[in-house]
């Protein structure tokens, strides 16, 4: 079912990682700095990848663990390469933030919280991001969107499922670059 | 050596102990939950809770983690600490109101019973199980995970830690017996509950059998047995 690339995303090189921490001083200090950086490589943190940061690192596993597991920013599971984030604080809520949930669940074929089984898209809720009176907001790669209708995420979708038709066009080696080198961050 | 004042009586501590330190020291209670004479102190119960007094008034502080002060004037019993143990207290109860260390440190300072609602669970996460592993034992094999209401004592990603060596001293210094010896029979030799993804096999020395061992409950996520 999964593409290599797909897999080489799931599977850390051992390589890759080690660059990764070569670049960090190594200390017990650099352990966000390392585990944010995993995260920005992979879109999650690989549980190998773990293991290698507490081989490397003077911090227990367990430590380890416990960091990734306490900040909203880390993912243990895979993540995909879209991300939707819909706003349910309350005025987003109250303005109709299940609707929009609902339309992306159905466009997706996933449920809130999930990632499609190609890594390609992941939806997910977030608490009020401070822009009530746009409200039900949808935060993508592409920004924000706010006054969001069911039409509108139907036009958001195809935005978005745009970008990722001409990195797909390049065929999937090129994707899995284009994920790792990105560092263009989100807004 | 350090002079203050603990509910009216003068007291010289050594430099460096905290205000529980030096209340105990000298026969005065204060109730304590997380606290535990073998670890540095955590500050995550606030049952110990003491009311300070400062040139802009009364203020209060955690004992077990604040350093005693030369002229410090302290008091340990008053309206507004005993309504704050209270509520500490209560919480307490509604999520681990079933074991008796709790019912009996509840009791203690007056409660009983619990105006809140909590899922039950007799770990009240403080920590002490993790601290001892790490501190005493010098292996981490168990930390705090996850967070907020989700937060949970697990081996790393809630497998058996390959780093535990089974010495039981978590068993022992968990106050609520959340992690219990229970599980541990003549041939079934773990302390934890923890599903692990390595199939254990008979041991050629003792006469250990995993499979047993397995029957026992591996299914738990957490802990709690
Ligand atoms: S398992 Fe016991 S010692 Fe560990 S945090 Fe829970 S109550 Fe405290
Ligand atoms: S509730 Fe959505 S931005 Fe405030
Ligand atoms: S004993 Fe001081 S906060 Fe728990």
């Amino acid at each position: 079912m999964a593409t290599t690339g797909q897999e080489r995303i799931i599977q850390p090189r051992v390589s890759d990682i080690r660059k990764i921490l070569d670049k960090q001083s190594n200390g017990a200090s650099s352990l966000l700095a390392v585990l944010e950086d995993i995260q920005h490589q992979y879109r999650f943190l690989p549980r190998d990848a773990l293991i290698m940061v507490s081989e490397r690192i003077p911090v227990p596993l367990s430590r380890v663990y416990s960091v990734a597991t306490f900040y909203n920013a880390f993912s243990l599971k895979p993540r995909g390469r879209h991300c939707f984030q819909v706003c349910t604080g309350t005025a987003c809520h109250v303005r109709g933030a299940t609707l929009v949930i609902n339309r992306l669940e159905t466009l997706l074929g996933i449920e809130t919280g999930e990632t499609s089984d190609d890594l390609e898209y992941t939806l997910e809720t977030v608490n009020c991001l401070g822009a009530c009176a746009l409200g039900p907001i949808v935060v993508t790669e592409q920004g924000y969107d706010g006054m969001m209708t069911i039409s509108k995420v139907d036009k958001l979708m195809r935005r978005v499922h745009s970008l990722g038709s001409e990195n797909a066009d390049a065929g999937k080696p090129a994707q899995v670059d284009a994920a790792a080198t990105d560092t263009a961050p989100p807004a | 050596m350090i002079a203050l004042t603990i509910d009216g009586k003068e007291i010289e501590v050594e430099t460096g102990r905290t205000l529980l330190e030096a209340a105990r020291e000298n026969g005065i209670h204060i109730p304590t939950l997380c606290y535990h004479e073998a670890l540095k102190p955590y500050g995550g119960c606030r049952m110990c809770v003491v009311e300070l007094e400062t040139p802009r008034g009364p203020r209060v502080v955690a004992s077990c983690t604040y350093p005693v002060e030369d002229g410090a004037v302290v008091h340990t019993e008053t309206d507004q600490i005993g309504q704050l143990r209270k509520v500490a207290a209560q919480l307490l109860m509604a999520r681990a109101g079933h074991t008796p260390f709790i019912q009996e440190l509840a009791a203690s300072v007056g409660v009983d019973s619990t105006p809140y609602t909590l899922p039950t669970d007799s770990c009240v996460l403080c920590s002490r199980c993790v601290r001892a592993c790490q501190e005493i034992v010098g292996i981490g094999a168990i930390s705090m995970a996850n967070r907020g209401s989700d937060r949970v004592v697990a081996p790393p990603f809630s497998i058996s830690s390959a780093d535990c060596i089974e010495c039981a001293t978590c068993v022992q210094v968990c106050p609520t017996d959340a992690i219990t010896l229970k599980l541990i029979t003549d041939r079934n030799r773990t302390v934890h509950v923890w599903p692990s993804e390595f199939a254990r096999g008979a041991c050629r020395l003792c006469e250990y059998h995993a499979d047993e061992w397995m029957d026992v409950g591996a299914q738990e996520q957490t802990v709690h047995g």
